[in-house]
């Protein structure tokens, strides 16, 4: 990575040298690389960019199968809707999330980094159409390099309107996942989309655009602060890329049939391939830096070398800090070390009470609100009126029947209409009336509970609990 | 605000930002470049030998900062910020309130004038009216006549047959628009305690309640002097003035005993106050509407 560069602004006897703190950027041309890593890196891309294009169009229970309907606050999954009072099971996913990505990095670095991140999956969508259309690095080198001809103009627009055509349906796809699709795809055809679906199908569309074409490694290096705190995760025991310092120095170049040993040469031999294919420009053999997003493309670039030298793989490869230094081998490696087993127990406890608590989770919400300046009042007979809300919320996606109750004192009376219907993920506020003969209860705050259930359906019901007042 | 300040604070408020956005230009300007020092760190140093790196920024991360200069600057002349300045654009919270409120009306308007032209009688069967009728009725009504409009002591009922100012929709709708002003004057000072309670009596004998014989012949007496002015002869009360029916079980204030020598000898001022200035002429009709279809008058579906 280049230090600031230095500019001399004035000479007046001394060496009176300024030196700017912003630097320009110097831009990479990551060579292409395969191999194990990669394969799994472009797994990841396949496996996430399925589910993130795909996802929109699947129906469930005639309706998109996964909606986030900001409008109607109501989010659908599957055979699940959220409803905003569920908002803990948000926080219980963005526990598991941080969870994980505690978990992860310890175990082995930025495993989100150079694998799963949009930022590290774009990118490499936009740089394998910016390999098709311009070439590996030498000849995006030259071409940019080059003067602008009709064929180098050609050439640069061919590979922003591919980028442009995949950012825009980027956009598209994410706006999917917050108004009806397939409606949406009906207005974008048109070009009739509302003002709001405008706007986030091309912000949406100018942010992939602008980070995986232009920012790219930028964003991980200036801006992402997971990139930051996960390098306080690591300790001794974190998988991280490493080179053998002690195996490859001293580095340089010699004939393919050369013995290293007789040369005094170690086993690397300043290809720079390492440092060709790196996304974020950095030389890997300097040792581990914050610009690493153990992507493991000098992994496969320098097994790739290796092999065709007939030396040992692994010059650069996943390891441990103590690992290098104390010279263990993989068995004695300490993975699965005190830290890694809290994560582990945590996670998996956080996991299972999230998945008991949906499992549990009925599809009925009951808010009571009692009246407030209507304290009590007296009605025929003597008898002891209470008035509240009931704000029913019926969260099943078909229209059911509740049956309201109310207990926790003698003679209490349900003197409004029991029985309420609700239509599919209706909600209603139902003012019901509680009686009391005169003389059962002393004057004064009462507890009292109501119950919902919906008739005819086994644990489908509520209760909550409120106060009688006798006065 | 104004009356409380002097014209000084506008210009010193104004200075202050115009300073500090300034300063802000040149401390990034001073700030962007350093002494070529100690090969690789940024030359400061604390706790005596804690260095920093030069990790240098991208350069056009520097312009963010210059932009946002730029955009608070003309953030200034379009918007009002720099002291009594209002802006180029003429913006105001007020304005935007006034915006926001004209386009809700334009939405939901069409909605309310459908039902504005339709008679209360008819709204009162309208299930699409009422459930309207009954949300404003729970945001506007309910804190004194009660979430289910059986109301308490002193706010009358609304669900049943008794109406102190009439039932008809025009009486409903009168007393929402323009509200009502019912008062019973206190007889205590002018009855004595005696007088107060012989008419206690005989209102209490009127609605079939026990009541001391002793004391309804002088009662009725002294009803026939004093209350006949408001709840006529037949003591059925008057919907002109809001004189309740006290041959009815229906008690505003309380059916006991000592309640009713209490509303004769201390009187009561109820009001019921004037809509109209919060609510649209569209929201009172279908407000009276609902009210309507809950004394039973109609037969509505919402009537519990």
């Amino acid at each position: 990575m280049a230090r600031a560069s230095l500019k001399i602004v004035k000479d007046s006897g001394e060496a009176a040298t300024e030196q700017t703190l912003y630097e320009v950027r110097r831009k990479i041309y990551p060579r292409a690389v395969s191999g194990w890593f990669a394969a799994w890196r472009w797994a990841l891309v396949w496996a996430t960019q399925f589910v993130f294009y795909g996802g929109p169009w699947l129906t469930w229970n005639e309706r998109q199968a996964v909606l986030f309907d900001i409008a109607h606050r109501k989010f659908y999954i599957f055979g699940l809707v959220f409803w905003p009072q569920d908002i803990i099971y948000l926080a219980i996913l963005l526990i598991i999330s941080a969870l994980a990505l505690f978990l992860f990095t310890a175990m082995a670095g930025r495993l989100w980094c150079g694998y799963a991140c949009p930022q590290t999956v774009y990118t490499e969508i936009f740089l394998w159409v910016e390999r098709l259309i311009e070439g590996d690095r030498v000849r995006r080198m030259k071409l940019d390099r080059d003067a602008l001809t009709p064929r180098k103009f050609a050439r640069k627009a061919a590979k922003h309107g591919v980028w442009i055509a995949i950012a825009l349906w980027t956009g598209f796809t994410f706006v999917g996942y917050f108004t009806p699709v397939r409606e949406l795809w009906g207005e974008a055809v048109n070009l009739s989309t509302g003002p709001w679906e405008t706007f986030w199908c091309l912000f949406y569309g100018f942010a992939t655009y602008g980070n995986a074409g232009w920012m790219r490694e930028q964003v991980c290096i200036y801006m992402c602060p997971y990139a930051r705190f996960q390098s306080a995760m690591f300790d001794e025991d974190t998988l991280i890329i490493t080179y053998d310092r002690e195996r490859g120095e001293p580095r340089g170049s010699r004939a393919r049939r050369a013995d290293p040993a007789a040369l005094g040469l170690g086993h690397c031999v300043d290809c720079d391939i390492c440092v060709q294919v790196c996304p974020t420009g950095i030389d890997i053999r300097d040792g581990l830096q914050y610009q690493c997003i153990s992507c493991a493309a000098c992994i496969d670039g320098c097994n790739q070398v290796m092999d065709r030298l007939g030396y040992p793989r692994g010059l650069i490869r996943y390891s441990t800090q103590h690992a290098v230094t104390r010279r263990l081998t993989r068995a004695q490696a300490r993975a699965f070390r005190p830290r890694v087993l809290v994560y582990s127990a945590i996670l998996c406890g956080v996991i299972i009470a999230a998945a008991g608590g949906l499992w549990l989770r009925v599809p009925l919400k009951v808010d009571v609100i009692r009246d407030r300046a209507a304290i009590a009042r007296e009605v025929e007979g003597g008898q002891i009126e209470n008035v509240y809300r009931l704000q029913i919320m019926n969260t099943a996606e078909t229209a059911r029947i509740f049956e309201i109750r109310a207990e926790g004192l003698p003679t209490l009376q349900l003197a409004s209409e029991p029985r309420v219907e609700l239509g599919a993920t209706a909600s209603r506020l139902v003012p019901v009336r509680l009686r009391l003969q005169p003389g059962a209860a002393p004057e004064g705050t009462h507890r009292i509970e109501f119950s919902v259930a919906a008739v005819g359906l086994e644990g489908v019901a509520v209760r909550e609990k409120s106060v009688f007042i006798v006065r | 605000m104004s009356q409380f300040t002097s014209g000084f604070w506008d210009v010193y408020i104004a200075a202050i930002s115009l300073v500090s956005i300034v300063a802000c230009a040149v401390f990034l300007k001073l700030q962007s470049v350093r002494k070529a020092a100690e090969a690789d760190t940024t030359g400061h140093t604390w706790d005596e030998d804690l260095a920093e790196y030069n990790n240098p920024l991208p350069r056009w991360w520097m312009w963010l900062f210059y932009v946002t200069i730029v955009f608070s600057l003309a953030y200034l002349v379009f918007y009002p910020g720099l002291g009594s300045f209002s802006g180029t654009l003429g913006w105001s919270q007020v304005k935007q309130l006034e915006e926001e409120t004209a386009r809700a009306d334009a939405r939901f308007g069409p909605i309310f004038d459908k039902f504005a032209a339709q008679e209360v009688a008819a709204l009162a069967k309208n299930p699409a009216a009422l459930a309207i009728g009954q949300k404003l009725f729970l945001n506007y009504c309910a804190q004194c006549h009660a979430s289910d409009a059986g109301g308490s002591r002193g706010f009358p009922n609304l669900t049943d047959l008794e109406w102190l100012w009439g039932g008809t929709p025009e009486a409903i709708k009168t007393s929402i628009t323009e509200g009502r002003l019912g008062v019973m004057p206190a007889w205590g000072p002018v009855l004595g305690e005696e007088g107060v309670k012989d008419v206690a009596h005989y209102v209490m004998s009127l609605s079939g309640m026990p009541a001391d014989s002793m004391r309804i012949a002088p009662g009725k007496e002294t009803f026939a002097k004093v209350c006949v002015a408001c709840h006529g002869p037949e003591a059925k009360g008057n919907p002109a003035m809001g004189a309740p029916d006290l041959t009815d079980k229906v008690w505003l204030h309380g059916g006991s005993e000592p309640q009713i020598i209490e509303s004769i000898g201390k009187g009561h001022t109820d009001q019921m106050p004037a809509q109209k200035d919060i609510l649209s002429s569209a929201k009172i009709h279908l407000l009276t509407a609902y009210v309507y279809s809950l004394s039973g008058a109609e037969r509505a579906p919402h009537r519990r």
